[in-house]
């Protein structure tokens, strides 16, 4: 077609055209045994489980709306985003610290995300609950004079405070990592560019060098939230009404265990399916940006390469 | 009052070393206010490293370099140099221009916000006076039509020409350039060499390592050599080009021309 409005001769026929042979398509038996395999795990799968009546399908429907599951859904929502967003901002603070010059800044950074990577968050989230055993009361002022502001450490570190603590702290420790690796992805160009332009430090990492980060940055940390929306499960060790414990309570009461249990799961099903179809988008986002990127270093390579090339051979 | 131009900038016995590696063997240098200087020499010579060391962007080992008379990162007072706080060697790096090989514009902001970040953010000027220099430096630039383009849809000239730009805006009264073309496919050079020719005819003051004869020749008010970090020969273009005193200038020249 391109070439007749041309009105140049059509050099080859059969491009664009399918080839009229027939062609056989090679025989993949294993691949039909193992549609009959696994056809016949899913109907005893389901078989079983729609008709095993302690499952309590029944209690799952019964419950699956109730105000107090969905007070629960409320709170481990809640709390993950609390615990994410307390977890991003201080994981600026430690990757800006990890990259600094600094050696007290630095070495305090590695500190922290060696102590909060190597112990389990359950262990840390009990830490936190049982802070008043560590310390009874909390003061406020300079050591050795009367403190401004004193109190019982119970009436503080509540147990929501101590989920947010213990999940924020531990949260953070992980993102410094994320973001550092994202600084690092900038190119030094961009620090000396704003740099010789006269802006701070500060102005670079915020105006620069993180808006060019996000693209490394964005994809982990969704991944994260949805982990952190599983491991907020764990705060039901203290005594917090989150989604798990919520139903912890339910059948503490009717002794119903499986079928809350269950009940629990589809919740957590359900939010985590929604945030992975968020993250596929916002990952295809930035990978669409990440192809660019990798286009323009590609690019700057072959212009080296033909620097080069004019160097070695500089004739004019 | 006598007539000699005044130094924009004097380097005085300059060494900086990375590590074991001496890169700068002490240079003494001259540019005079108004003056086109290109730094020329091969490979490796310490070129980047000196225009670096300029508005600080690395640190002298021993030394002085003094732009329009202030001492470069330092303050001396009671005979002892005193290293001057960032936000001091910032004041003093907003007003050198710098232009990069790599053009390092800022990729995730269109043309204008390229230009218009470094004046309203750092300068605290207003946001319709910067704009308004910054379409006069695009039109200088002959790229009034892509304000709003971003950089990654721009050819190697264009994305300089706005390098330049963005440097501008900030009413530098020192102009750096560090191998502008070299990054440039051969056909682009021209338009970016253009824009600093028109530049040097205002009476700016600059520095351009390059490798582009033809500009030393034709624009520069004088040529320096350098090789093995000190620095070898300078003097009037057509007296270091056409006439080299040295060996090692007329080898280097030899290969280039
Ligand atoms: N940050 C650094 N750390 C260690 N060595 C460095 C650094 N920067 C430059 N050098 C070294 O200093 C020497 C001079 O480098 P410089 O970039 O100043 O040379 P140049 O004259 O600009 O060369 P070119 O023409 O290749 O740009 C080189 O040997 C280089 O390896
Ligand atoms: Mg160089």
């Amino acid at each position: 077609m391109n070439t007749s409005m041309n009105g140049l001769a059509v050099p080859d026929v059969s491009v664009g055209q399918r080839s009229p042979e027939k062609v056989k398509k090679l025989k993949r038996p294993g691949r039909w045994a193992s549609y009959i395999m696994m056809g016949l795990v899913a109907v005893l799968v389901i078989q079983s489980v729609a008709t095993n009546p302690n499952f309590g399908w029944p209690i799952v429907g019964e419950y699956f709306a109730s105000p107090r599951v969905l007070d629960g859904l409320v709170n481990t929502l809640q709390l993950t985003f609390i615990a994410m967003l307390l977890g991003v901002v201080l994981g600026v603070i430690l990757a800006v610290m990890r990259l600094s010059t600094n050696p007290a800044l630095y070495g305090a950074a590695g500190l922290y995300i060696w102590f909060f990577r190597g112990t389990p968050v359950f262990v840390q989230l009990l830490f936190w609950g049982f802070i008043s055993a560590l310390y009874p009361t909390l003061a406020l002022g300079i050591p050795g004079a009367e403190p401004l502001f004193s109190t019982d450490t119970n009436s503080l570190i509540t147990p929501v405070v101590a989920a947010i603590l213990g999940l924020a702290l531990n949260e953070a420790a992980y993102m410094a990592e994320i973001v550092r690796a994202g600084i690092v992805s900038v190119g030094k160009g961009q620090t000396e560019a704003a740099h010789a332009l006269g802006m701070s430090n500060m102005r670079t990492l915020r105006r620069v060098i993180l808006p060019q980060a996000m693209s490394v940055i964005v994809p982990p940390t969704a991944n994260n939230v949805i982990s952190m929306l599983k491991t907020t499960s764990l705060v039901s060790v203290l005594s917090f009404p989150e989604l798990l414990y919520a139903t912890q309570l339910i059948y503490a009461e009717n002794f119903q265990t499986i079928p809350l249990l269950i009940t629990a799961s589809i919740w957590y099903l359900i939010v985590t399916t929604l945030m992975t179809i968020g993250q596929y988008y916002t990952e295809r986002h930035y990978n669409k940006s990440t192809r660019a990127q990798g286009l323009s270093i590609m690019r700057r390579f072959i212009e080296l390469q033909k620097r080069r090339g004019t160097n070695d051979a500089p004739a004019r | 009052m006598t007539q000699t131009p005044k130094v924009m900038v004097k380097a005085t016995n300059v060494w900086k070393s990375f590590g074991h590696n001496e890169v700068l063997k002490g240079i003494n240098l001259e540019v005079k206010a108004g003056e086109v200087t290109t730094l020329l020499g091969p490979s490796g010579s310490g070129k980047s490293t000196f225009l670096r060391l300029i508005n600080h962007l690395d640190t002298a080992s021993a030394g002085r370099i003094t732009v329009d008379g202030d001492l470069v990162g330092y303050r001396e007072h009671n005979g002892a140099l005193h290293e001057l706080r960032p936000q001091s060697i910032a004041k003093m790096r907003s007003e050198v221009g710098m232009v990069f090989q790599q053009f390092n514009l800022f990729p995730h902001m269109s043309v204008l916000q390229n230009i218009m970040e470094a004046p309203v953010g750092v300068k605290k000027e207003s946001k319709a006076r910067v704009r308004e220099r910054a379409e006069r430096l695009l039109e200088r630039v002959g790229l009034a039509d892509k304000r709003n383009a971003y950089p990654g849809s721009l050819s190697g000239g264009q994305q300089q020409r706005i390098a330049i730009a963005r440097a501008l805006a900030m009413e530098p009264k020192l102009m750096l350039f560090d191998e502008p073309t070299s990054a440039l496919d051969p056909e682009l050079v021209g338009e970016v060499l253009d824009v600093m020719h028109d530049l040097a005819s205002t009476g700016m003051t600059m520095i351009v390592v390059t490798h582009e004869m033809g500009f030393a020749r034709e624009v520069a008010d004088s040529v320096v050599f350098m090789d093995g970090g000190v620095v070898v020969e300078s003097g009037r273009p057509k007296d270091v080009l056409s006439n080299p005193q040295e060996e090692r200038t007329q080898a280097f020249l030899s290969k280039v021309l």
